[in-house]
């Protein structure tokens, strides 16, 4: 009986796991259609959209603080407990700037002038999809699959990218006539977009290393 | 049984014990250390398989010890358990690693020279050579186990939680098995060397099975080992099994998997059974060192993952220990018993005579074995097979030929009184053996060999079969019953 109980706790963990995968990707997904809504002056939607992902963070965090203490009080994967709380807890942490960059744009109201505008939306695709590829690197990781490595390069790719749309963008602002407050209050935005693909960065970078502890 | 008997039979239980509790560490240590098993759990299971282990399974190791030199006094087996542990105990303060089975083998041979005795030199040959092979057996189990784990890993992706459950499952049925091998192994090197000397008589359990010496005095020694485990192990487990190795519990489950199988492959005699009635040759069944087991497997799965992290000088020290531990635990064994006999007037063997009577005579014509030389030495008495042996050598006889005739002349004293008959456990023979015996009421043997040919006058379930592969289990258990009647009517002295 307690092998079977012990597979089952398994399983639950293994959902716990799966949900808040989730809950980062629909953070970051709900992230992108928020500042898009901002972007096309669509304020109803952006408050929308800011609630939800306020929302999902504290479920994320909820569930994190259940997995970790489960994962301590099972004295579970004690080889790599540090690391996947490590994993977890970065995770989080974007999901953190994604709310964080929404609350500024609610509290300061930036105004974006139409050039910037494709720039804005680009840079926020990108940094969406690295933190898509970092979640399904870490569904692999915790799946047992080889395939770490494929979501990873993408990570690194889209962070890549961000960086060059930042820093085209910020030199476009600063080549406007816009006076200086505005242009620092639009290179500021900038930053917290961009900071999401960093941190999406960091991250994959310290999964490539639990994946190569976990290929024993 | 008397008290003497206790006291000597301690050293093989406090000095053994914790020796066979350390090695228990060989087998959950890495599990307790990295948390992935707790002290409690590990420490049951280890006891009641190791328990297990040693009373079914004990046997066939024993046997093999046994046969190296006959230990025949009780204070004999205590000094050489005693040299034994002392050893094990002095190299392990000095950081040298060091292999228990290796030492009490030194230790018999010690015994063999102080007394006398022949050493069986083929015996010899086999253990050492199961040395050799235990750890190359253990690495190559381990590197193809760790290869097929892997491979297996990389298809089935299983989810990191899930691999964890499986791996604690894993490593604590390993650990079951690996506790009930290490018990059916290494229970000869606590107890061994006191199975011909063993104060205990075989009982019955109703008609279910019964309970020979050998195995009340393995049951004692695995007890020992039991609660050397709770006692001992735990600080042991934890620091060993962290710091030792730091291996990933899948290599951990690979090194006690490997490690078991070899233990459990020079221990089975169910496994030897097998093999002989396949017509395959068998695998002898030696005490082989756990801890080289474990080290052959690490190294195993070392030389997998490209050679890098082995050091050559761990290599270096285990072939030292073939020849440093046999040979210290022999000198000190041999000095120890010089004291014990000497200074504190114990009877490290028993007395034993040698002497061409003449149903020797007539016996040894019976199997063609030419008896003129012999005849020369007829009249004299001889104390130590050691100077027989070599009398006999001038004489030109071979080795084959040397052991048989030292055999039968050696001096025995059997007296089958009435009163002693009583003695008897009537369960723990056949119908016909136990006729056999009570037949040869008030009869008296002055040579072994006598009282076997009587007893399979009386009854042909005390005949050995052929010598082969598949009747040696046989021949082995009535091998141990024939024990259990020389020990019960042997009278003290010779004749």
């Amino acid at each position: 009986m307690k092998r079977v109980k012990l597979f089952n706790k398994t399983r639950e963990l293994e959902s716990q796991i799966d949900e808040f995968c989730e809950k980062v990707d629909q953070g970051a997904m709900t992230f992108k259609i928020g500042i898009n809504s901002y972007i096309n002056d669509d304020f109803a939607a952006f408050e929308e959209k800011l609630k939800q992902v306020n929302q999902l963070e504290s479920q994320g965090d909820t569930l994190r603080r259940n997995i970790e203490r489960r994962l301590y009080e099972q004295t579970l994967i004690p080889e790599s407990r540090g690391d996947v709380l490590g994993l977890l807890e970065n995770m989080d942490t974007i999901l953190n700037s994604c709310e964080g960059a929404m609350w500024q744009f609610a509290i300061e109201k930036p105004h974006i002038p139409e050039e910037f505008h494709t720039d804005y939306i680009n840079l926020t695709d990108a940094s969406v999809s690295a933190v898509d590829s970092l979640v399904a690197a870490s569904r692999a990781f915790f799946r047992g699959a080889e395939t770490v490595s494929d979501h990873m390069h993408k990570v690194l790719f889209y962070e890549k990218e961000g960086d060059k749309i930042s820093t085209r963008l910020k030199m476009a602002i600063f080549a406007d006539g816009l006076d200086l407050a505005h242009k620092a209050q639009l290179r500021n935005f900038v930053e917290h977009i961009d900071d999401i693909a960093d941190t999406a960065e960091d991250v994959a970078d310290r999964l490539a290393i639990y994946s190569i502890k976990r290929s024993i | 049984m008397e008290v003497a008997g206790l006291v000597f039979l301690s050293s093989g239980l406090f000095l053994g014990g914790p020796r066979g509790a350390k090695k228990t560490t060989n087998v959950f240590g890495t599990a307790v250390g990295s948390g992935m098993v707790r002290f409690a759990t590990a420490a049951i299971i280890c006891s009641v398989f190791v328990i297990l282990g040693a009373v079914i399974s004990g046997a066939g190791a024993a046997h093999t010890l046994g046969k190296l030199g006959a230990v025949n006094a009780i204070p004999g087996a205590f000094m050489v358990a005693f040299a034994a542990a002392l050893t094990v105990y002095a190299m392990t303060k000095a950081g040298l690693p060091v292999s228990t089975t290796q030492a009490i083998v030194g230790s018999i041979v010690g015994w063999n020279l102080f007394t006398g005795s022949l050493t069986g030199g083929s015996t010899l040959v086999t253990l050492v050579a199961t040395w050799i092979i235990c750890p190359v057996l253990a690495a190559v189990i381990a590197a193809a186990l760790f290869k097929a784990i892997s491979l297996w890993l990389r298809r089935a992706e299983i989810n990191i939680f899930r691999l964890d459950a499986y791996t604690r499952t894993g490593l604590i049925l390993a650990g079951a098995f690996g506790a009930y091998s290490l018990g059916a192994n290494n229970i000869a090197n606590v107890m061994g060397v006191f199975v011909p000397v063993s104060p205990f008589t075989a009982f019955s359990i109703g008609d279910l099975f019964t309970v020979s010496s050998a195995q009340q005095l393995f049951l004692l020694g695995s007890v020992a080992i039991a609660v050397g485990v709770f006692t001992y192990s735990k600080k042991v487990m934890m620091t060993v099994g962290s710091s030792l190795m730091s291996l990933s519990p899948i290599a951990a489950f690979v090194v006690v998997v490997s490690h078991s199988i070899v233990l459990f492959l020079f221990a089975s005699q169910g496994l030897e059974h097998f093999l002989a009635n396949l017509g395959l040759p068998t695998i002898p069944l030696v005490p082989v060192s756990s801890s080289q087991a474990v080290i052959g497997a690490v190294v195993g799965i070392g030389l997998l993952k490209g050679g890098r992290g082995i050091r050559g000088r761990v290599l270096g020290s285990i072939a030292a220990g073939w020849a440093v531990t046999p040979l210290i635990a022999g000198v000190l064994c041999f000095v120890a018993l010089f004291f014990l006999q000497n200074v504190f007037n114990q009877q490290v063997s028993r007395l034993v005579v040698y002497e061409f009577t003449n149903p020797v005579l007539t016996r040894l014509a019976d199997e063609s074995i030419d008896i003129g030389g012999v005849k020369s030495l007829n009249g004299r008495r001889f104390f130590k097979s050691v100077v027989l042996a070599d009398e006999l050598d001038r004489l030109a006889y071979d080795d084959e030929e040397i052991s048989r005739i030292v055999d039968l002349a050696e001096i025995d004293n059997f007296d089958f009184h009435p009163d002693r008959l009583a003695d008897l456990g009537e369960d723990y023979l056949t119908p016909d053996q136990y006729a056999a015996v009570i037949r040869l009421s008030g009869r008296i043997f002055t040579h072994r060999w006598l009282l076997d040919d009587a007893l399979v006058e009386g009854s042909e379930e005390w005949a050995l079969l052929s010598d082969s592969t598949i009747n040696k289990l046989y021949n082995r258990e009535i091998d141990e019953k024939r024990r259990a009647i020389y020990s019960l009517f042997r009278v003290a002295g010779a004749p």
